[in-house]
């Protein structure tokens, strides 16, 4: 589940429990979520670079 | 008897041992200020008189024949209202109903063997989920050095009960900052200790993977006792650690650490720096790689754990709980179980990057706090002439080592122009927190000499 898609499930479940108050925080977390995930991403593009780095002198 | 008001721990222990100090006239000194001084500062939610003075009277007949258990016999400590104490509701600083605890939790236990004198439960930010101490069924705690002012939290209560003479050592508990971050904001020292080296049985859990349970003290000394006494009774009496010899070799973490920092923080952590640099200790820079992901990975390992706990609480007792706390809690039930995990394996890769980072040094160096304790009920601070939220600033600098479980500990390092304490923070190797206490007694006696 994509965090845009996240966050407009989470407020609108928010919203059917009457805590209307809960939508800026989820905003804020929604931000920490997309950071996660974008940390991960980065993780695995240094982890492929690093393996192609390792291939390209391997043959050596 | 000699008539005194010790200023440490040690300095009772060993006025007890001598027999120039009666365990009973110092836990009635101990009664007294929290008497004079608990209705305006709430620092105390149970008072426990009739049994300390028990306790007490029992341990000075034991002294008396012969039979000392070490330092901690006859003195007066107090614990966090989050960790289970026989008999006595466990409330947590809430409203939510609180049956009776059965039985001791396991640190307890211990420090009643090692012979302490338990004087009550203090008071704490609502289930340890804050850092400010302004959200509690109890009334917000006061700051000491100006009650006008947030203690810091969650571990609040503890804090102020050293501050103001109500016991000699205080049990805390400490998720992203909760022992460092009051000790730093009252001017006391807070150690939390490796992760899981002093059990949280009997303590409620806040998040299961950052907990930490360990000791509040007036000294880094002192905080070596209590961390003994509460680890493992049968410890010899002569557990004081000796400081390391010179040089030591720490480093300063950079960037994030201190790139957002009050002025009087980042003048007093120079000084601290200084000193020990003049002092003939090594001081280098070093860096953390991916520290900016800290209080990312904080939230989505803390939210969903608190919210798993506090589930059936909510269903049952919502309108019970502080309306900020209530809040966290529910929106932890949003997070979902991938992020979560995402976060878990943040967490090898954080605490692979500080193991790194602390390749041949002795410790970490730098400040605990990144702002003066804030004023009660507010939200936002003015940073360097920018507004920042009170409780990220407040969790910046301690919540990575309950991410990767390195023992840490906050010294008291001066006061800023407001007259406000700061604090720095050493952070040690994991597994090795008696070598961080020897690292720390090193480090205080430097800045002391200042």
């Amino acid at each position: 589940m994509d965090v845009a898609t996240w966050l407009a499930q989470a407020t609108a479940d928010a919203d059917a429990r009457g805590l209307p108050q809960l939508k800026p925080l989820l905003e804020t977390l929604a931000k920490a979520t997309a950071a996660l995930r974008a940390a991960e991403d980065a993780d695995h593009s240094e982890q492929a670079a690093e393996y192609a780095e390792d291939q390209g002198d391997g043959g050596r | 008897m000699v008539d005194v008001r010790p200023a440490t721990l040690v300095e009772a222990a060993r006025l007890i041992e001598a027999r120039q100090l009666s365990p009973v006239d110092l836990a009635k000194g101990c009664l007294a200020r929290i008497s004079e001084r608990n209705e305006h500062l709430r620092a105390f939610i149970a008072v426990t008189a009739e049994a300390a003075l028990a306790d007490a009277a029992r341990a000075e007949k034991e002294i008396a024949a012969g039979t000392y258990r070490g330092a901690l016999h006859g003195v007066p400590v107090s614990v966090k209202d989050l960790v289970d104490m026989a008999g006595l509701p466990t409330t947590a600083g809430s409203n939510v109903p609180a049956r009776p605890a059965t039985h001791d939790a396991p640190v307890v236990a211990n420090l009643r063997r090692a012979g302490a004198v338990i004087v009550g439960k203090t008071n704490l930010h609502e289930f340890a989920f804050g850092t400010t101490g302004d959200e509690t069924a109890f009334g917000a705690i006061r700051n000491p050095h100006d009650p006008t002012r947030s203690a810091g939290g969650s571990s609040s209560g503890a804090a102020v009960s050293l501050v103001e003479g109500m016991c000699y050592g205080a049990v805390g508990t400490d998720t992203g900052g909760s022992i460092r971050i009051p000790a730093a904001a009252c001017g006391v020292t807070g150690l939390k200790p490796t992760s899981g080296e002093i059990s949280a049985d009997g303590v409620v859990p806040l998040s299961t993977t950052l907990d930490h349970v360990g000791p509040l003290a007036n000294s880094v000394s002192d905080a070596a006792l209590l961390y003994y006494a509460m680890l493992d009774a049968d410890a010899p009496a002569e557990r004081l650690p000796a400081p390391s010899p010179a040089p030591l070799w720490l480093g300063v973490p950079e960037p994030y650490f201190l790139d957002l920092l009050d002025a009087d923080v980042r003048r007093l952590f120079a000084g601290a720096r200084g000193a020990l640099e003049r002092g003939g200790h090594a001081v280098s820079t070093v860096a953390i790689a991916h520290a900016e992901r800290t209080a990312d990975v904080y939230l989505h390992i803390s939210l969903p754990e608190a919210a798993c706990y506090h589930a059936p609480l909510l269903r049952d007792h919502a309108d019970k709980y502080a309306p900020g706390v209530r809040l966290r809690l529910e929106m932890g039930g949003y997070v979902l179980a991938e992020d979560y995990l995402r976060a878990m394996q943040q967490r090898t890769r954080l605490r692979r990057a500080v193991d790194r980072a602390l390749e041949g040094l002795d410790a970490l160096l730098l400040p605990a706090l990144a702002i003066p304790a804030p004023p009660l009920g507010a939200s936002s601070i003015d940073v360097d002439g920018k507004t920042q939220p009170v409780r990220a600033m407040m969790l910046r600098l301690t919540q990575l080592f309950n991410i990767t479980g390195h023992p840490a500990i906050a010294i008291p390092c001066g006061r800023g122009a407001d007259g406000l304490p700061r604090a720095i923070q050493l952070v040690g190797h994991r597994g090795s927190t008696e070598r961080l206490l020897q690292v720390a007694l090193a480090v205080e006696r430097q800045i002391q000499q200042q």
